[in-house]
């Protein structure tokens, strides 16, 4: 993992100090509300239904142990005993109050973290593939690059007014576990047929009102480029994005306008002058950046097989664990999605037990997934049992990675003064209602998102099964989609027909998969079935 | 219009303005203001003629300005380069970093939060228009 040199650590604990000054100006008065809020926006904390919510960064969704204990420290001590872990792999804390929100900052600055570009026009927090650096199947690590740009990010002072905010991911497999393609940048690492490092660029995809899956901009930026290709590719869109109007402000609107070839010869002469500036760190500034990231002591002696005999385990193996690239060592995820809780929620107690099996079994590392999980990268094949047992006595062992009770959903009306309608009760109705874990592995990978309103927070529009909340006339009223996917086989889901009430849509997704049952071939995902047969058979089902 | 915050040792320059029409229609200009939806590299082949810049910025968050200041900084214009408009304390620092290096604020500033703002960081990360090396720089040295 990235340590900070001296260099990082002042740029972060000179943030603290900054908006321990802002805060202060704030709580005298001297600020008013509406001249305070572009500096809070600026760090991370929103001002919500009911309290201030702070969002902090994790870094390509990658801390350790340390980090871990003290977000729990946070969760107990300024929050209501529990943090939300978000889609962009960072962590919110709903219930903040003001005149904490310097404190806190300063305790997690001495754990190496922060607040910096959560919220405002700016280029968000880098994400990545929850699985680098473990990924049988990664070309290299993504972190580093990752961790490059978090830094040439960082309070960029040509990028910090953008028309709107910006996100950026980086993976390096040919599987997307990471939605790159609904990124504003999504950067995938590749080799060239010569075996150099290199990057595909896929540029101005999103989700929110408009959705868009990003068209390749460039398909071979060679690595030691990437810094000046993106800089090229936000100067055309700082300069040329709509600043007219708020919804039409994101770097999708411009290249659907003007086309992707268009936007891609402007990035082409921008990058030819901006090549030329030297902005490119040196290579050895990158190897000292990869050399964080080397692969962990690995205990070449671990055993490659697992002990199946307590069923219960072995199903929870089945569903949360993955090939790893060394032999003798897995990739575990910790589902955050029990039945009937509020999904990425998890309480200090979660969070610190978490820590300490990271410390434990995972070379005291662990990742945040876009599908609010968490994961332990780099766990012994010998000690899944022990880890499952663990975890089963918190909680935190549901076996049902990728199954429909694995919902993505976003705050919501019980948070968010933006939504329209609840989205984490609907969720737990819906894990209710498809309860039986027996039920849910025969209906397979399926991956339900809600959002409580247009802005698709919750990516609705990337599930297999996506839900929209909307307000219908004063009620809370529920669109379904089917047909999304944020993975490597990107698509936008189609909206079925006229809208649900909470429990109308509950029905609604029952008789989807059932259909979905009942035509499906041996095999086929609810996905591949979808697209398959189209939507009019479920149509029929949901409506006729 | 206050007089400008300047970050030059030379002489502010008396003669005002005009605008990009005007200026481009005219051989003898020697001041520019150029509103945040106009092009700076219009102005790139006249910079050897130019001794003041001013480019608007109508909104604090309208951020075209920085580009505008950054591409007349690398095309070589080494005459007084002014914001002008919603220039708030805490964009300063961003603003000096993209070569500009007079401003104009519509509300005056608040001398010590200027001076404030303007020392805080030690170090950068990027490479910009101001000639600072970046922290990967200091780290190779």
């Amino acid at each position: 993992m990235y340590k900070y040199d001296s260099y990082d650590q002042t740029i972060v604990d000179t943030r603290v100090e900054e908006f321990r000054e802002q805060v202060e100006r704030r709580l005298s008065g001297e600020l008013s509300e509406d001249q305070f809020k572009p500096l809070r926006l600026m760090n991370g904390l929103y001002l919500q239904l009911h309290a201030y919510m702070l969002r902090v960064a994790i870094p390509y969704g990658t801390l350790d142990a340390r980090q871990m204990r003290m977000l729990a420290h946070v969760a107990r001590t300024y929050d209501k005993g529990y943090g939300h872990f978000t889609t962009r792999q960072n962590i919110q804390f709903n219930w903040i109050e003001l005149k904490d929100t310097p404190d806190i900052l300063a305790e997690l600055a001495t754990v190496e973290m922060h607040a910096i570009q959560t919220s405002g026009n700016c280029i968000r927090n880098i994400s990545s593939d929850q699985f680098a650096g473990a990924a049988a199947d990664e070309v290299t690590d993504p972190r580093p690059w990752a961790e490059l740009l978090r830094q040439w990010s960082t309070f960029h002072p040509e990028f910090s007014y953008l028309p709107r905010k910006f996100k950026i991911c980086v993976i390096a497999a040919d599987e997307d576990r990471a939605a790159m393609r609904l990124h504003d940048i999504g950067i995938q690492l590749t080799r060239n047929e010569a075996g150099d490092v290199g990057a595909a660029v896929y540029v101005g995809g999103g989700m929110g009102r408009t959705p868009m899956i990003a068209p390749l901009i460039k398909d071979f930026v060679p690595i030691d480029d990437l810094l000046s290709y993106v800089e090229a590719c936000l100067r055309v869109y700082n300069r040329y994005g709509r600043r007219d109007n708020i919804y039409k402000a994101r770097i999708k609107i411009l290249i659907h306008e003007i086309g992707a070839d268009s936007y891609r010869q402007q990035v082409e002469d921008e990058w030819a002058h901006v090549k030329t500036l030297g902005l490119d760190p040196p290579r050895a500034e990158f190897e000292r950046i990869a050399g964080f990231f080397a692969p962990p002591a690995y205990d070449s002696a671990a055993p490659d097989t697992i002990d199946r005999s307590d069923p219960d385990f072995a199903l929870w193996v089945d569903q949360n664990v993955k090939p790893h690239k060394q032999p003798g060592y897995a990739i575990a995820t910790i589902s955050l999605k029990p039945v009937g809780g509020i999904p990425g929620d998890a309480t200090a107690a979660q969070i610190d037990l978490m820590a300490d099996l990271a410390e434990r079994y995972s070379f005291d590392e662990l990742r945040v997934t876009h599908a609010q999980n968490i994961v332990l990268p780099y766990v012994r094949k010998a000690d899944l049992h022990a880890l499952w047992q663990a975890l089963d006595g918190a909680g935190l062992a549901t076996a049902n990675l990728d199954l429909i009770s694995d919902i993505i959903a976003c705050p919501g009306l019980d948070y968010c003064s933006l939504a329209n309608a609840r989205s984490i009760p609907l969720a737990q109705k819906i894990a209710n209602r498809f309860a039986s874990m027996e039920r849910q592995r025969d209906l397979g990978e399926l991956k339900l998102k809600i959002s409580g309103c247009i802005n698709a927070c919750g990516h609705h529009h990337a599930g297999h099964i996506g839900i929209l909340g909307v307000d219908k006339r004063g009620a809370e009223n529920y669109q379904l989609l089917l047909g999304g996917s944020g993975a490597e086989d990107a698509s936008l889901g189609n909206i079925t027909g006229p809208g649900f009430d909470e429990d109308g849509i509950v029905d609604a997704i029952e008789r989807t998969v059932e259909t979905y049952r009942a035509v499906r071939t041996d095999g086929e995902r609810f996905l591949d079935t979808y697209r398959r047969v189209g939507i009019a058979p479920f149509k029929e089902a949901i409506y006729g | 219009m206050a007089d400008p915050l300047r970050y030059r040792t030379d002489a502010a320059h008396e003669e005002p303005a005009v605008t990009l029409d005007a200026f481009l229609g005219q051989t003898n200009a020697t001041a520019v203001r150029l509103e945040s939806d106009e092009d700076a590299r219009a102005l790139i082949p006249h910079l050897d003629r130019l001794a003041l810049i001013e480019v608007s910025f109508p909104g604090f968050r309208d951020g075209r300005g920085y580009s505008a200041g950054r591409i007349l900084r690398e095309a070589g214009y080494t005459g007084e380069l002014r914001a002008q408009g919603d220039v708030l304390v805490d964009q300063i620092a961003l603003m000096r970093r993209c070569g500009f290096d007079s401003l104009v604020p519509d509300k005056p500033l608040d001398a010590a939060a200027v001076a404030r703002a303007l020392s805080r960081y030690d170090a950068v990360y990027q490479k910009a228009a101001d000639g600072r090396p970046p922290i990967w720089a200091l780290r190779h040295g």
